[in-house]
């Protein structure tokens, strides 16, 4: 039952990071996802001070919170002229900074186990039930992992048309009235609220790994956008399932693990994608020399 | 501790001379990355040298920091390879491939990191703190080792300053001339890749990232002419060096390698809002007393018109 | 007199320090196909981008047949500067001129069949039906520009403003397009276009609008397309070949 639990949070966690993945690859913007993993640290430190509880709810309010304030300071110094990159790494970095600082001013008062914060386990997850009115509902991750993924798949659904015209041409989507900074910041709140519910349980790695890795593989096997995003939940799925079995073989870490099988994966893709493939590719072209020599 | 204690304490010196050296090195070498859009190259460097850390030790046993840096740096090499292998030949973007090659180094240097924790080398501490950094750590022979490679990456960027120009600004152009362009795009990652290995030491993996970037966007702020901001990074970048150690080392217990990333980004919003002609505050001034003057001519217009 | 289809009143946008756009007022009638012409940096672009509200400006009102803005977006169609998009992006020929459906479809409503017949009509038109389901990073250059046109055309606007669109298009192609321009001005539309060559302004606009930062004339082409104004415009840095040019200019 437990194999169950973990490789289901592991799909949760990769299907939702996957669907957002795709337009953070079309949008070039790859790199916002690691940023909002390790900005969020302050906020989580505050949250336990403030509450002097390790309960995951404030926990993942402050982190929510300061999700978001990376977003807005990252957009904010985009548009006073810094490359988009240059921000994302400005803003994290100092977050992050100062959520150690924090760490070590109040190093007496909590037991704060920072490693654990960012590299957390998803082999832990099945201990960390939901009990409502003293019924045993499953692991509390699959709960929250779960809405998050149901949520991110409505939103993109219903708005799909939106999100799309936003992420290609948004000159167009302005003059055609569609709120284009409005969408930007669902996405982006979608993210961090992703990001901060699934690495209190599998960790950071894997949140950011899962936000990427799939999500490109898919750039290279689909030529339209809802097929990438079919595609990469499809990845994401299958690399967490084959990352638990390696990882139960290999006696290693089963976050490190699935991500590894997405890059893998990725590898795979890479060479032998029918399109876009490096081998494919190649044989394409000595094919067509052949015939022409 | 007063500045007089902080100064003439030995230990305290060598790292302070670290950090310096370190924050100039950076600097320099990232106001190339930022103009050449790689600034988060250094963030991926630094995450893929866990696996690089971890081979070493599983191959010689010891926990050795020459053999860390070797590690670190031959694995950030090999990230540099991939990164470009799949910009060129696929349609993958520079900062999706960042991203790829940061997560999947990073989980396979996680799967290491578990089975030498499960295996017979037992305690692997000292590995993790290259995760976060340790400045506190640092001995005269690393100091020694900072200040040679600062000097390596300093001289070679004056001595090639020229191409570096050319080949940030526009690479078509520069292969045109006949510059060796894919060699000097290799040579320049792997000076990044040389600063981020002296600096994981110091500010570990995360923040490594800061040092490269922070400053050099700080000095775009106040200047269009190339040499000055790499100057003035480089300047940035020592400032905030010798301002977090001092700052770290006054305060008990606060760690040196954040502070020196938040002096960084201090001097960041230092330059923000005052740096003359791109900063916020003077772009704001320029901005409204520019609808001032608009409206007050279209007033005099106007009134020329009816009167 | 009748409404005008784009009236413009004391439009002013700066980036930086200088206006680049200043004190730009016109009007223009419905059915008219408007060359826009002006050397390079003249703010032709920001003219456009202004005018849509792309890009903040310092003053100015914009008013489309009487109505503002705002509540006249969805008569509005737009064919931005090829480079301003990712052609990587994963989508084909014709999800493209479908976008161009999206004003239509107001806030949830998914594109369907009677969009993607639509879309289907505009690719035909511009000659590009059997390009339909090609990844478009597979397009050349003017077979991207001619999908861009037939996303304009699917927009099924009344005033159109398009930002160089025969850059990069060959020349049998250009008259193609400019013959669909022509039908859409005989529907009663107006066509703003941004161009660059000067050879063929008499041919193929009705109006002209000379630019150079300030709005130096505009008006009939016959009437202001003449070598005094031109040179006036490009800042007397303009040769004209008194047989070959200006023979065609006065013709
Ligand atoms: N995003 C921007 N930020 C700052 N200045 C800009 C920006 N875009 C354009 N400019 C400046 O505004 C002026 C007008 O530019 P614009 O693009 O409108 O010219 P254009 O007439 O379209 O030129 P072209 O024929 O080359 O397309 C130029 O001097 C340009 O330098
Ligand atoms: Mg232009």
């Amino acid at each position: 039952m437990n194999d169950f639990w973990i490789i289901l949070v592991g799909a949760l966690v990769a299907g939702s990071c996957s669907v957002l993945g795709c337009f953070l690859i079309v949008r070039k913007m790859t790199l916002i996802g690691d940023a909002i993993s390790h900005s969020v640290l302050p906020g989580i430190v505050l949250a336990f001070l403030l509450t002097g509880t390790r309960d995951s709810v404030p926990m993942l309010v402050g982190a929510a919170a300061l999700g978001l304030l990376t977003v807005f300071l990252i957009q904010l110094f985009q548009s006073s002229g810094v490359q988009a990159d240059a921000a994302i790494g400005i803003v994290f970095t100092s977050l992050f900074a100062a959520g150690i600082v924090l760490v070590s001013l109040y190093t007496q008062q909590i037991d704060f186990d920072l490693e654990h914060v960012l590299y957390g386990e998803i082999a832990y997850t099945p201990w960390n039930t939901l009990t409502i009115g003293g019924i045993e509902a499953g692991p509390k991750a699959v709960w929250i992992v779960g809405s998050c993924f149901i949520l991110n798949l409505i939103l993109i659904f219903v708005f799909f048309k939106q999100f799309k015209l936003v992420s290609f041409d948004p000159a167009l989507a302005a003059a055609m009235g569609i709120p284009v900074l409005l969408f930007h910041y669902v996405l982006m709140s979608l993210i961090s609220m992703t990001t901060v519910a699934s690495f209190d349980s599998v960790g950071s790695i894997l949140v950011v790994g899962m936000l990427i890795i799939p999500a490109a593989t898919a750039y290279l096997l689909s030529d339209r956008l809802s097929g990438m995003i079919k595609v990469s939940i499809v990845v994401g799925v299958l690399s967490s399932v084959i990352g638990y079995y390696s990882a139960t073989i290999l006696d290693a870490s089963i976050s490190g693990c699935m991500v590894g099988s997405a890059a893998s994966l990725f590898c795979l893709a890479f060479l032998f994608s029918p399109t876009h493939g490096l081998v494919s590719r190649l044989l394409k072209r000595r094919k067509s020399k052949e015939r022409y020599a | 501790m007063n500045l007089l204690d902080i100064m003439t304490d030995p230990n305290t010196r060598w790292i302070l001379l670290g950090t310096m050296f370190l924050g100039l090195s950076s600097g320099v070498i990232g106001s190339f990355a930022y103009l050449r859009k790689q600034s988060l190259l250094g963030d991926t460097l630094a995450h893929a040298a866990l696996p690089g850390i971890c081979i070493a030790f599983m191959l010689t046993g010891v926990k050795s920091t020459s053999f860390f840096l070797i590690g670190a740096a031959l694995a950030g090499l090999a990230a540099v390879f991939l990164i470009s292998v799949l910009t060129r030949y696929s349609k993958i973007k520079q900062d999706a491939a960042l991203g790829i090659v940061l997560s999947s180094f990073f989980g396979f240097g996680i799967v290491m990191l578990t089975q030498i924790q499960q295996s017979e080398y037992g305690n692997q501490s000292g590995l993790d703190t290259f995760l976060f950094g340790q400045t506190a750590s640092m001995v005269m022979s690393d100091v020694y080792m900072m200040m040679a490679v600062s000097f390596i990456l300093i001289f070679t960027c004056t001595l090639f300053f020229k191409e570096f120009k050319l080949l940030s600004f526009d690479p078509g152009f520069a292969k045109g001339m006949g510059l060796p362009v894919v060699f000097l795009d290799y040579f320049i990652m792997m000076l990044i890749v040389a600063a981020v290995v002296i600096g994981i030491q110091a500010v570990g993996v995360v923040l490594m990232a800061s040092l490269l970037i922070t400053p050099a966007v700080s000095a775009r702020y106040w200047t269009e002419r190339l040499h000055i901001m790499v100057i003035l990074s480089g300047i940035f970048g020592m400032l905030s060096g010798v301002s977090g150690t001092l700052i770290s080392t006054s305060v008990n217990n606060l760690p040196t390698g954040p502070l020196i990333v938040l002096s960084a980004t201090a001097w960041f919003f230092f330059s923000l809002l005052f740096a003359p002609k791109r900063g916020v505050l003077s772009s704001v001034w320029r901005r409204v007393s520019l609808k001032k003057n608009h409206s007050l001519e279209q007033e005099r217009r106007k009134g020329r018109y009816t009167s | 007199m009748e409404q005008a289809a784009l009236k413009v009143e004391d439009l002013t946008i700066a980036y930086h320090k200088k206006p680049v756009v200043e004190d730009v007022s016109f009007e223009v009638p419905e059915g008219n196909l408007i060359g826009i012409i002006g050397p390079n940096g003249a703010g032709k672009s920001t003219l456009i981008k202004g005018i849509l509200e792309l890009v903040p400006k310092l003053s100015g009102d914009i008013t489309i047949k009487g109505a503002t803005y705002k509540s006249m977006r969805k008569s509005i169609g737009y064919v931005p500067q090829r480079e301003s998009v990712d052609w990587d992006f994963p989508t084909n020929a014709l999800d493209v001129v479908m976008m161009g459906r999206y004003g239509h479809l107001g806030w949830l409503k998914r594109p369907g069949k009677s969009e993607k017949q639509k879309a289907m009509e505009c690719l035909d038109k511009v000659g590009m039906a059997e390009y339909a389901n090609r990844q478009i990073s597979q397009l050349s250059g003017g077979q991207q520009q001619r999908i861009f046109l037939a996303r304009a055309l699917a927009q099924e606007a009344d005033i159109y403003f398009m930002d160089e669109p025969f850059v990069g298009v060959d020349a049998a192609t250009e008259k193609a397009i400019i013959q669909l321009l022509m039908d859409l001005k005989e529907k009663g539309k107006t066509v703003l276009v941004v161009h660059h060559d000067l050879s063929t302004v008499k041919e193929y606009f009705d109006w002209t609008m000379l630019l150079n930062k300030r709005l130096m004339k505009i008006g009939p082409t016959q009437e202001v397309f003449i070598p005094e104004y031109l040179q006036e415009t490009y800042g007397g840095r303009l040769a004209i070949l008194p047989d070959t040019k200006s023979g065609l200019l006065l013709k």
